[in-house]
């Protein structure tokens, strides 16, 4: 199993570990809990040097990204950042990304860590262009500092002003004296930062914070998935997989229609334009126990959907789910029952945003 | 780890007391610890009828479901019924707080469980 720059650090944290991505990573360090709701509270930081950072570079750079890139690539400013997906021809996803623009012959894809080896095969595959693709995942480590309190913590490390970083934009700066890439981005619903650098220039970053914040909270994946579920982002492998498109999944936002092509883009405008036979909705489970990921959901005798992923939301205590749902049976209010393992409860379907999003934008 | 001495065990991690022919079952420090926080258990009813090492109860954390494998087989004489509004008493206590009583149906059954010591290496 492959081992972060941070794993000592995280046993010495006493974190309980997993495998993930094959990757021997921090599951929780306290409990899911109490690391969800330093994050919502005060500040929490993750290891996530186990993302995937794929580069391309070149002439046509900006020709080859748009082309891959469901968002509109070409519309980017310098030191901007962008969420989107890489589809196939049938609209079915390859990955969700963040592409960040250093200049039109310059970009960098952040990518899952489950896809790193798929994606940049996908990348390298699809590349009739004057751009070389460069897979750098083995050499950058990257920490996610995340919270309300996150700005003035990394502000005491850098002598860049933070407050100037706005919402989904980069910059080049030293924290603690080491060059890094900062970006005010996250999969947390608040305010936050990722950190990319050399290895041990993110082990330092790490526990420096750690030691000067005592506010700051070491956060596993875990949390890291409670925290994305409450404000309804995807996970890939949840509600994005190759059987599921980006507008069944709700992330139109993501999606540039007009533009002139990208791979998936005639499957994706059809599907829009007819609405798709099924989307991804919100639950809410009218009794007790917890909805999980793959359970069935049932109209009736006909299996209408499944659960993409479920818990008691840590910071409302509500048990509620994502669900990708078939069409009629999507609209709020409707009643629907779910099979936890030999009995069928009572589901209510809702928005799907359980909780508000708190971003500096 | 905290493995008591007088106490059964079973390798999915459930611990057993034996008095007068009747076990309490409950899960073990390991199983609580490994879980992290319990937030839900779905009980078996009085007079459920269990059989050993089968599934008789699901407990989940914020994380995930687990299934409860009965030590023994027997019948349910009762449940901690406090269990269900205060799950979490498992990661608090989990050798205090019993979740079923089972009438001991055959005593030879008990020589197929595991002692401190054994309990100790599958934990390792």
């Amino acid at each position: 199993m492959k081992k972060t720059i941070l794993h000592e650090d995280h046993i010495r944290l006493g974190a309980k570990m997993v495998e993930f991505a094959g990757y021997d990573m921090p599951i929780r360090y306290t409990s899911i809990t109490e690391e969800h709701l330093a994050v919502r509270q005060k500040a929490g930081i993750f290891d996530v040097s186990h993302m995937g950072e794929i580069y391309v570079i070149g002439k046509e750079a900006t020709e080859l990204v748009d082309f891959l890139f469901t968002n509109n690539v070409r519309s980017m400013t310098a030191k901007q950042v962008l969420y989107g997906m890489m589809c196939y021809e049938n609209g079915g996803v390859v990955d969700d990304l963040l592409v960040y623009k250093y200049n039109d012959q310059h970009y960098l894809l952040v990518v899952n860590a489950s896809n790193v080896e798929k994606d940049y095969a996908w990348i390298r595959s699809q590349n009739r262009f004057d751009a070389e693709v460069i897979n750098k995942s083995e050499a950058i480590s990257e920490v996610a500092l995340q919270g309300p309190l996150a700005e003035s913590m990394l502000q005491k490390a850098t002598e860049t002003n933070l407050s100037e970083l706005t919402f989904f934009t980069f910059d080049e700066i030293t924290v603690f004296g080491y060059p890094c890439l900062v970006s005010r981005t996250g999969y947390t619903g608040e305010d936050g930062f990722e950190i990319y650098g050399e290895h041990e220039a993110i082990r330092s970053i790490f526990n420096r914070l750690l030691e000067e914040n005592d506010a700051l909270l070491p956060c596993g994946l875990g949390c890291r998935d409670t925290l994305r579920f409450e404000v309804a982002l995807p996970l890939y492998g949840n509600e994005l997989s190759p059987e599921i498109t980006p507008v069944e999944a709700g992330l139109n936002f993501a999606i540039s229609f007009d533009k002139s092509d990208f791979i998936g883009l005639p499957v994706l405008r059809q599907q829009k334009d007819q609405k798709p036979t099924r989307r991804i909705v919100g639950l809410e489970l009218l009794g007790k126990g917890i909805l999980r990921h793959g359970y069935e959901v049932y109209h009736e005798d006909q299996n209408v959907g499944v659960i993409t992923t479920g818990y008691i939301a840590p910071s409302t205590n509500e048990s509620v789910a994502l669900a990708l749902i078939d069409k009629p049976y999507d609209k709020k209010h409707q009643e629907l029952e779910v099979a936890i393992r030999n009995k069928r409860v009572k589901v209510k379907v809702r928005n799907k945003k359980f909780y508000d999003k708190k971003y500096h934008k | 780890m905290n493995i008591p001495k007088d106490l059964y065990y079973t390798e999915s991690h459930e611990w057993v007391r034996v008095e007068d022919g009747v076990a309490y079952v409950g899960i073990t420090d390991y199983a609580q610890d490994s879980l992290g926080e319990i937030v839900f258990i779905e009980l078996p009813e009085e007079n459920d009828q269990l059989t050993q090492f089968s599934e008789f109860a699901a407990i989940e954390s914020v994380k995930a479901a687990s299934d409860l494998n009965a030590p023994l087989s027997g019948v349910v004489l009762a449940i901690n019924e406090e269990l269900e509004d205060n799950p979490e008493l498992l990661n608090e206590d989990p050798y205090e707080n019993w979740i079923i009583k089972i009438e001991i149906e055959d005593d030879t059954e008990i020589n197929k469980l595991l002692n401190a010591e054994e309990y100790a290496n599958v934990c390792e």
